[in-house]
This record gives C-alpha cells, sequence and structure tokens, in this order.
C-alpha cells in the first residue's frame, strides 16, 4: 500500500511514533523525492507541535558531525535539530527506555550560549566568543525509523534522531581551552569500548557550533543567548540497553555516568 | 632437532626472508596447523636471536593488541607484545625511506623510558610508575610480514608482534605530570585529521600495558632494562601509511611528534 505522505501527515506520523514508542520504514521509501527544504519544514512544524503542548525550546543540536558519519550519508555539513526541555534528563536519571525506541549514547561536547548570534557568516572564533560555559555531556539518541535505517531527509525530519541528553558537572570558560585536544573515554559495565577528542567534531567543536549558527541563518533563526548547543557525537554511541551502564570521561569536563534502568528481569 | 624445534626454525627463516624480500608470506597457522602460543614466541625468538647475532641491541618491547576494536578484531581478550632493536628507531623529520616495510600502517603512542629495571611477575602499577623516567609521544610504525595483513594471535606474536619502527618525538614529560589515561590525541594525515582518542583507550590505561609487559616477559624470565623504550598500545586505530605522507600525533601536555615517509621516486 502507497500512502500519499506530505509535510503534515508525516510530522503526525514522527511525533505519533514518538510518543506510541513504534518504529518504522523511512517515508523516503515511498516519497522518493522529499528534499531537504521539504524535511526541514517538517522538522519545524513538529517543533511548532512539540511548542504548542507546552514544550519550550532551549537549543539545538548537531547530526552526523563525524567525517565517517558523513561519508556514509554522502554529505559534507552536518544537519541541525532543535532541544526542548521535555528532552532534558536530569543527571543521575536513567535513560528513559519506556520512553524511547532504541536508545543509544553517545559523549559530545555542550556549549551554553552567553551571547545571541545570527548567521549567516559567523566563524568559529566569533562563534567560540559567543560561549558563556563549555561542558561534557552524553546524548542519548534515538531514531523513529527501524534499525536507525534512513536518508539524509528522513533523519532530518526526525529531528536528527533527537532523544534526551545529559549535561556533565563541569562547565568551563572555553577560551583557555583546546577542545580539539579535550578527549572522553567511554566505558560500558567498567570498559573501555571508545574514545576520541573534540578534533573529531567538525575538527574543532567551534566549527560545528559556527556552522549550526549559519544553518539556522539561513533557516530564518538566530542562536539565542542563553540556548544549549550540542555540537555532535564524538565516538560512535554505544548500545544503552536496561542493566547496562555508560560513562564518559573527559579529560577536563569530569564525567558523565548514565544507566540504562534495572534489568528487565530484576 | 626435534618436529617442534625444526617447525619453529622454519618459520622463523620464512619471516626473515620475507624482511629480505619484502615479499610477505601466508597465515603461518596455515602453513604450520597445530601452532601454539609457545611456538609463535619461540619463532619471535629465533628471529629476535638472530637479528641480535648480526650485531643489533635491545632497545625495548612494544605491546600488542591493547585495544577493544583489535581484541574484538582477533577475538582475544589479552595483548602481545614483540621487541624493539636498534635499528628499528627512526629520527623525527628524516624521512624513512620508500621501501623499508611491507604494507606499514602508522599509530600514535605515548612511550614510557624506563629509569630502572622492571622485573616481573609480580610488578604493580605502583612499582611500574617508579621504574618510569618519562614519557615521549611517539608514532609506532606497525607491518605485517603476513600477507594482507591476515594475522591472527599466532600470527602476529610469531611476527614480533608486527613490529616495524619507531619514531619518537624529543619533548620528556613527567609521568606524574600528565593524566595518561584522559590526555587526549589528535592524529593527522598530511592536513587532515585521521584519527583521535584517550589515552585510557590502551587497556584502560598505558600504565597497565607497562605493567603487563613487566609481568608477562618476567614470567619467562626477562627484565625490562633502564633505558629501554616501552610502547604500550595505540591510542586510535592503526592508519595505513603511503609513499610521501607525514604523520603528526598530537598528544594534550605532551608535545607532538612527526613522522615523514620518502616518496617513492627517492628511492
Amino acid at each position: 500500500m502507497t500512502r500519499a505522505w506530505d509535510l503534515d501527515s508525516v510530522a503526525t506520523e514522527l511525533l505519533a511514533c514518538e510518543g506510541e514508542r513504534r518504529d518504522r520504514e523511512p517515508f523516503t521509501d515511498d516519497w522518493t523525492d522529499l528534499d531537504l527544504d521539504t524535511a526541514y519544514a517538517i522538522q519545524d512544524e513538529t517543533l511548532r507541535r512539540r511548542l504548542a503542548r507546552g514544550e519550550r525550546l532551549v537549543g539545538v543540536k548537531l547530526g552526523l558531525t563525524s567525517r565517517a558519519k558523513q561519508k556514509r550519508m554522502g554529505i559534507d555539513v552536518p544537519l541541525v535539530a532543535w532541544l526542548t526541555d521535555a528532552m532534558v534528563l536530569p543527571a543521575g536519571e536513567p535513560v528513559p527506555q519506556g520512553a524511547l525506541i532504541h536508545p543509544r549514547v553517545e559523549p559530545e561536547i555542550v556549549f551554553v550560549m552567553r551571547d545571541r548570534l545570527q548567521g549567516p557568516g559567523v566563524t568559529a572564533v566569533q562563534a567560540l566568543a559567543a560561549v558563556d560555559r563549555v561542558h561534557g555531556g552524553a546524548e542519548v539518541i534515538d531514531s523513529r525509523y527501524r534499525d536507525f535505517r534512513f536518508r539524509l531527509p528522513d533523519v532530518v525530519a526526525d529531528n536528527a534522531s533527537s532523544g534526551a541528553y545529559v549535561t556533565g558537572p563541569v562547565g568551563l570558560d572555553p577560551s583557555g581551552l583546546d577542545l580539539t585536544s579535550e578527549a572522553v573515554l567511554v566505558e560500558v559495565d567498567g570498559a573501555v569500548v571508545d574514545s576520541a577528542t573534540g578534533a573529531a567534531v567538525q575538527g574543532n567543536p567551534a566549527e560545528a557550533l559556527a556552522l549550526a549558527v549559519n544553518d539556522l541563518g539561513r533557516r530564518g533563526h538566530a542562536l539565542e543567548a542563553g540556548w544549549v548547543v550540542l555540537t555532535g557525537g564524538m565516538t560512535d554511541a554505544v548500545f544503552a540497553p536496561p542493566g547496562a551502564s555508560i560513562a564518559c570521561h573527559f579529560t577536563n569536563l569530569g564525567s558523565v555516568h548514565i544507566s540504562g534502568g534495572p534489568r528487565e528481569d530484576s | 632437532m626435534d618436529d617442534a624445534a625444526r617447525l619453529r626454525l622454519g618459520a622463523a627463516e620464512l619471516l626473515l626472508t620475507a624482511y629480505e624480500t619484502k615479499k610477505p608470506v601466508d597465515p603461518l597457522v596455515d602453513l604450520y596447523p597445530g601452532l601454539t602460543l609457545d611456538d609463535s614466541y619461540a619463532i619471535q625468538q629465533v628471529q629476535i636471536e638472530h637479528r641480535l647475532a648480526a650485531g643489533r641491541t635491545l632497545k625495548g618491547h612494544k605491546v600488542g593488541l591493547t585495544s577493544a576494536a583489535m581484541q574484538r578484531q582477533l577475538g582475544v581478550d589479552q595483548p602481545d607484545y614483540g621487541q624493539l632493536l636498534d635499528d628499528m628507531f627512526f629520527l623525527e623529520h628524516m624521512a624513512v625511506p620508500a621501501g623499508t616495510y611491507l604494507q606499514p600502517r602508522i599509530e600514535p603512542e605515548v612511550a614510557f623510558v624506563l629509569k630502572r629495571p622492571l622485573a616481573g611477575p609480580g610488578v604493580t602499577v605502583a612499582e611500574a610508575v617508579a621504574a618510569v623516567d618519562f614519557v615521549l609521544p611517539a608514532l609506532e610504525i606497525i607491518d605485517s610480514r603476513i600477507r594482507d595483513w591476515k594475522i591472527g594471535l599466532l600470527d602476529t606474536i610469531a611476527d614480533n608482534a608486527s613490529s616495524g619502527g619507531v619514531v619518537l618525538g624529543s619533548t620528556p614529560v613527567g609521568v606524574g605530570e600528565v593524566d595518561l589515561r584522559l590526555s587526549g590525541c589528535v592524529l593527522h594525515r598530511n592536513a587532515e585529521i585521521v584519527g583521535t582518542g584517550a589515552g585510557g583507550a590502551v587497556l584502560g590505561s598505558p600504565l597497565s600495558s607497562l605493567v603487563w609487559l613487566a609481568n608477562t616477559v618476567g614470567a619467562r624470565g626477562v627484565v625490562l632494562e633502564a633505558g629501554h623504550v616501552i610502547l604500550p598500545g595505540s591510542i586510535t586505530a592503526s592508519v595505513a601509511v603511503a609513499p610521501g605522507d607525514t604523520f603528526t600525533a598530537a598528544f594534550a601536555g605532551i608535545g607532538s611528534v612527526t613522522a615523514r615517509f620518502a616518496k617513492e621516486e627517492t628511492r
């Protein structure tokens, strides 16, 4: 059966999948000429509906900031999506398994903005000068697509696989910090599984920030003072099933711990 | 000479020939079914003794298979070691001649230099720290005398843990002055970032690797000597080397090291 999807029905279906914890095949299987502009319009429509139901806009996240992921998707710039207060995971809270479909965790460099920035034309140095604090963090990504199988317009429409995010306890002035060499060590159940530095994120998380500002500028938005910016996964995402214990240890930005919650059999 | 000794000599000769001819050999496990871990370390030792008899000197050890990814790939749960001889050391910024290696790859590491001997078994992290004089940024050149890097644990051990060479940086830092576990490393090939990681990618900490080495060779009666260089394992996945490449590894708090590879035509 082929359905005639449009902006409105895709937005409705994505939010329904999220609410019902249900995954599905990518829309581009049917809607083969879904383009990026329309995909971003769908993303904006889902935001409008989130705000209409009482959520507050708190910032943006970048997706596909690693060279490896960009090569897989055939793109050379990352994508930008929205963060609301409903996606905030308080420190110490387990992964909300009951609200997410197939959560995975990835460590990120997180900026909190001091000044409003309006793109396009903003450079990495200018963007960094508008940052108030930099934190370590972890994003719990999720996808409304079965097995995370999607094409670029699908993932743009799906708010770049947003789920939840945690910010670490240490907030530093970025001016004295070399973010390219700020490292993270990822442990699952006490065993090291991966590591990376900020250089894995667009060469420098400040470059990712500038890209976000300029992308928002083209879409008619500013990056507002006080907003949070998740700059993208430093390592590949790790699965976060019930019973798992995940730790992200940063060089200067402290540690973030996320529990997968109690095991289903306990 | 019994069958085991004949096997070990034969395998060692195959590998020594591969160094000479630059022609890789088939996996040893295919050529010698029934090969054991003891055979593999013995095959390594035959080659090392052959090279020492030819005038080379032992300058240290390397630990391999230290990352979760490599151990998964080879289906092992522990590292292995090889031995570093004087002719394997290249100076920073001086081009490594083309044709030196068969199928070289590069790995960024923080090298330990010992100020006193470390004799296992039974060495603790505390004793290992006390035995380290300083650390240096390092780029290890790994190479395989086995065709297409089709190695298992037994092949790489017999092949001196896929050792090739090493370039040491020139900025010694005290072992207590840097967080070896959480300090970051960025590897560049030419101007491109090709790998990043934290020291803890090496067995949770490079110091754990040093302790494992001291205790493992100690059980075979070998002491890690003062002045020797210990390469504890790679912080990132290894990257293939092409003629003309320049690699730089920058380590937070430790400094950087550069390795240059000559272009083919300057051979």
